[in-house]
């Protein structure tokens, strides 16, 4: 703990240490960020699994395998990233076409590859791989992106968006998508470009209306008026909205929660576990929950704009951003800005494989971090 | 591999920093659109949220009463409840009914028509309310659903009081019956009084006292989940029982004096004349009124609409016959008061009347004529050529009014439900309901009681407890009084009355005397019934159904059954210190004399001796004047 020094938790100008979290690649205050996270996320947890044993046990296990996931990838060193970063990129490629071939059908999506065991989500892979290869292609070019780097990225990112949609999981494809965009959008596109895709992405929406799912367009009606029906699909962000809105400043307390306790909440310990928090902890917990993840992303992005080389950059602040667009779909969908789309509350929603994609991301960050004083491969 | 001699190191560094910062930016501005969102839900609209909530939370449910008892005038159970228990679905709580129904009737029998009854009330009711698949379950069965409960999520035994006649048809009418409350009952009553009840009074007492017998509705709140189990009670209200009812009501007279009309198809009610109080009130043929709590089955209920004795109808208060003879007194006592005759005042009697100028002959009864009477004999005779000339000398508005006096033409208000008022013709009423002048002609027959005069034997028994008080009239009551829950104090209802003006003392002397002739002389009409025990006041009627042409004599054998005429009797006794009024209607009966007064001695032995005779054993001094 004593390592740590500097002027501000934000700005890592602290040399990694000869302490054993300097030799372990381990940024402290990230660590600490997380670590507070995932503390107050078990809280709320407790809370909305009824105080489950047997699901506490099973997300303290999975939080120690994510935290395990992130010290063993922090060990791995950028250029060796580097190097798998298309390998990785194209083994989730084809793991996304298996899926699409011989994908056990289960939760009514393809998204599973049956490993016996244990269950794998290649676009779990595959959200970490995109970043890795977009950064690892736009990086070897000086920056910003001439035209047919930005077409290269746009490829690369569109192909598996198009596979992951497909299964279908518009969680994940957006996600990948938004992974994309941001790297993109760090390795310096024009503003001019970024103006004229959101006119033309404007253009594309009645398009896009075309190619989605019915039970896709259902959603998004529903999300424009959740009151047309209020026991079907509007169930979820009705309730939410209640649990959330009877929070009030200062919650219902802890464990006091009626409509999670009572069952009213849909989901409310995966993906609508952040109306757990706003009933039981109010606006005040919510905020301290916002604030924390504010530090993180602030940390990340500061970390990747002191990475040694541009792939590191790009990849921490696109690892970083991801994180972000996790957050921000996943609180908008539960307070009703956003249409339901299945993104679990980073670090904080029950269930496994995000969390440990999410960790080996950070995984990453702490790598370039504690590298950034090697000189240019 | 890579070439860093391409990049320029500083350029690109301070590029990303730029977007870094624009993206941190970016981060901060959508994070603090949450928040606003945040603060519009959790602060701004608070307070609807946590009313939702709050809704979503807590049901208030309602906790029916218990419905009054009722007790005959000493004490003896006439309307009862008694706990069932029904096994209901919810259907709303349930995925797939076919399979549950197959399951639940795998452990108790499920008949054909529960099948049929809960697939029609499926139809009727809303799919959170729960329907019964099966009705009066046994005490084992309730315990084997109990045992297996978990396994039927969405059905469950429900406890409910359901109400019990246990002296059945002899209660029918005057009791009445409950029933489950239907869209019509559901428009007209407080529907929050009657959350969580079931049945309403349909008729009868019961419907009459509605209001004291149902109580009021209790409430609790509960909290439920969103399966809607109910978690715990939160706060609740208990309902307040309703009433118990007492009568004046005996049970024992109405069950003497349901057999002394035995098979015949009449009614008759039984008046204390000193408070008003209905000692009994029968209508036969009658039926069992248990089949309608629970809902009568089409079969049984079409066997009752269509039975040719109409035992679903209540004559004694619905019944609207004319009175015949037996409203001779009242217009004697007209008379009087009018001034028109005078109590020994004699008239000849030829055996029929003609008015002045006109061909055509009002006959009377006795072929030969009664020859010259005054107003006791012509009571006790029942001479209608007496009568005839007296209702001319009156005119029909006096007749009108005094008769009036007496109750007839309107209903009496008795407390039960559906009486009927009778009809007591005017001037003014043939005016407005046919649109014609009156004639003179018509004003005799209304002196003998025929014609378009029609009355109830509960306005004749009325009429006649009015004749026993010299003139007290008391709006009848079956309900003595009321006994609030856990209350031993009865509450008196009070006596509605009002003195009868306009009458000499002496008159109502000469009428009373010339009542009892009717029975304690041996030319009365009912001396038949005449009894050492006590002494009748009385009076005979016989109301024709059949008119017959001038010429031809009436012949009962040749009429038709239900033509033939009604027998009537109304009387009080003992005559004088009137305890009884009693009026007793036999349809198609005959003679009033021979027919009805037998039964009306038996009603007063009952409750004058506590024990009755025979009809076979009532047989005074024969004679050939006791017929009408």
């Amino acid at each position: 703990m004593t390592g740590r020094s500097g002027p501000s938790a934000l700005a890592p100008g602290a040399k990694a240490g000869p302490g054993i979290l300097g030799r372990l690649h381990v940024d402290l205050p990230l660590l600490f960020g997380l670590l507070l996270l995932c503390g107050y996320g078990l809280l709320v947890l407790a809370s909305a699994t009824d105080q489950d044993p047997d699901k506490l046990d099973r997300q303290l296990i999975r939080i120690g395998i994510a935290f395990a996931v992130m010290l063993v990838v922090a060990q791995v060193p950028l250029v060796q990233l580097r190097r798998w970063a298309f390998p990785l990129y194209f083994a989730g490629l084809a793991m996304l076409v298996a899926v699409e071939v011989v994908g056990d059908i289960g939760k009514g999506a393809q998204r599973w590859l049956d490993f016996g065991v244990l269950r794998f989500q290649p676009s779990e892979l595959v959200k970490l791989a995109v970043p890795m290869a977009l950064a690892a292609f736009l990086a070897r070019r000086p920056l910003p992106p001439r035209w047919w780097g930005i077409l290269g990225t746009a490829l690369m990112t569109v192909v598996p968006v198009l596979l992951i949609a497909r299964q279908p999981d518009l969680g994940t494809a957006l996600l990948v998508a938004g992974g994309g965009a941001m790297v993109l959008f760090l390795a310096g596109l024009s503003w001019r470009l970024i103006a004229a895709l959101g006119v033309a992405g404007a253009a594309f929406l009645p398009v896009l209306w075309h190619l989605m799912l019915p039970y896709q367009r259902q959603r998004v009606l529903t999300f424009l008026d959740p009151s047309s029906d209020p026991l079907g699909s509007g169930y979820h962000i009705i309730q939410s909205q209640i649990a959330i809105g009877s929070g009030g400043l200062y919650g219902k307390g802890w464990l006091n929660g009626t409509q999670s306790h009572l069952e009213f909440l849909p989901e409310r310990s995966t993906d609508f576990i952040f109306a757990v928090l706003g009933e039981e902890f109010g606006l005040l917990g919510i905020l301290a929950l916002l604030a924390i993840y504010l530090f993180i992303i602030l940390r990340g992005l500061a970390i990747a704009a002191q990475a040694p080389d541009a792939f590191g950059r790009l990849l921490g602040g696109g690892v970083t951003l991801v994180f972000f667009i996790y957050l921000f779909v996943n609180t908008g969908m539960v307070t009703g800005l956003l249409p339901v789309v299945g993104v679990p509350l980073p670090l904080v929603s029950y269930g496994g494989t995000s969390l440990v994609t999410i960790m080996a991301g950070f995984g990453i960050l702490m790598s370039i971090h504690t590298r950034k004083k090697l000189p240019p491969g | 591999m890579i070439e860093p001699s391409m990049h320029d190191r500083r350029a690109e560094q301070r590029l990303f920093l730029i977007r870094a910062m624009v993206a941190g930016v970016f981060v901060l501005a959508c994070l603090l659109v949450v928040v606003h969102r945040l603060v519009s839900l959790q602060v701004e609209r608070h307070e609807h949220f946590s009313t939702l909530s709050q809704d979503n939370r807590v049901r208030v449910e309602p906790l029916p009463p218990t419905r009054g008892l009722i007790y005959d005038a000493n004490g003896i159970l006439l309307a009862d409840n008694y706990a069932t228990f029904s096994l209901e679905i919810v259907p709303e709580k349930v995925e797939d009914l076919d399979a549950l129904i197959a399951e639940l009737s795998g452990l108790i029998p499920v008949a054909d028509k529960d099948l049929k009854r809960f697939a029609t009330l499926r139809k009727q009711r809303r799919r959170y309310e729960g329907i019964a698949i099966r009705t009066n379950l046994t005490q084992e069965e309730v315990a084997r659903i109990a045992v297996n409960n978990h396994r039927f999520p969405g059905a469950g035994v429900r406890a409910e009081l359901v109400r019990y006649y246990p002296l059945g048809e002899h209660t029918a009418h005057v009791l009445g019956y409950v029933g489950r409350i239907n869209e019509e009952e559901l428009q007209r009553v407080d529907v929050s009084a009657y959350r969580g009840t079931n049945y309403i009074g349909k008729s009868g007492v019961e419907k009459a006292h509605e209001e004291a017998l149902h109580g009021r509705v209790g409430h609790q709140q509960v909290e439920v989940n969103a399966k809607g189990r109910v978690l715990r009670v939160l706060q609740s209200r208990a309902p307040a029982p309703g009433q118990d009812l007492h009568l004046y009501l005996d049970i024992r007279l109405q069950q003497d004096a349901a057999e002394a009309l035995g098979e015949r198809r009449g009614a008759i009610v039984a008046i204390d004349p000193r408070t008003g109080g209905v000692l009994a009130m029968v209508s036969r043929p009658s039926f069992d009124p248990n089949l309608f709590v629970e809902g009568i089955s089409q079969a049984d209920y079409q066997a009752l609409l269509q039975s040719p004795d109409k035992p679903l109808y209540d004559r004694a208060i619905r019944g609207q016959y004319p009175p015949g003879s037996t409203i001779k007194q009242f217009v004697a006592l007209g008379g009087l008061a009018s001034g028109a005759v005078s109590f020994r005042k004699a008239k000849y009697c030829p055996g029929f009347y003609q008015l002045p100028g006109h061909d055509h002959k009002y006959r009377d009864w006795k072929r030969g004529g009664h020859g010259s009477v005054a107003m006791e004999l012509a009571i006790a005779q029942s001479c209608d050529v007496y009568f005839y000339d007296l209702a001319n000398d009156m005119g029909i508005d006096r007749l009108h009014r005094f008769l009036a006096d007496f109750g007839f033409g309107a209903p009496t208000g008795v407390d039960v439900a559906g009486e009927l008022g009778g009809l007591l013709p005017s001037r003014e009423w043939k005016r407005r309901a046919r649109n014609q002048p009156w004639y003179p002609g018509e004003t005799l027959i209304v002196g003998i009681g025929q014609g378009y005069f029609l009355a109830t034997p509960l306005q004749l028994a009325v009429a006649t407890a009015t004749m026993a008080t010299r003139g007290r009239f008391i709006q009848p009551r079956v309900v003595r009084a009321t006994r609030a829950p856990g209350s031993e104090l009865l509450t008196e209802t009070p006596i509605v009355t009002h003195q009868v003006a306009g009458y000499n003392p002496r008159d109502w002397d000469d009428v009373i005397r010339a009542m009892a002739a009717v029975v304690e002389t041996d030319r009365g009409t009912a001396k038949r019934i005449r009894t050492p025990a006590y002494r009748i006041a009385g009076k005979t009627g016989t109301s024709q159904l059949f008119t017959i042409g001038q010429k031809e004599r009436y012949r009962e054998d040749q009429v038709d059954e239900r033509l033939r005429d009604h027998a009537l009797f109304v009387a009080f006794a003992p005559a004088e210190d009137p305890r009884i009024a009693v009026a007793v209607i036999v349809e198609n009966g005959g003679s009033g004399g021979a027919t009805a007064a037998p039964v009306a001695r038996q009603v007063l032995d009952s409750y004058l001796l506590g024990e009755m005779r025979l009809a076979s054993d009532i047989d005074g001094p024969a004679g050939a004047t006791d017929d009408r």
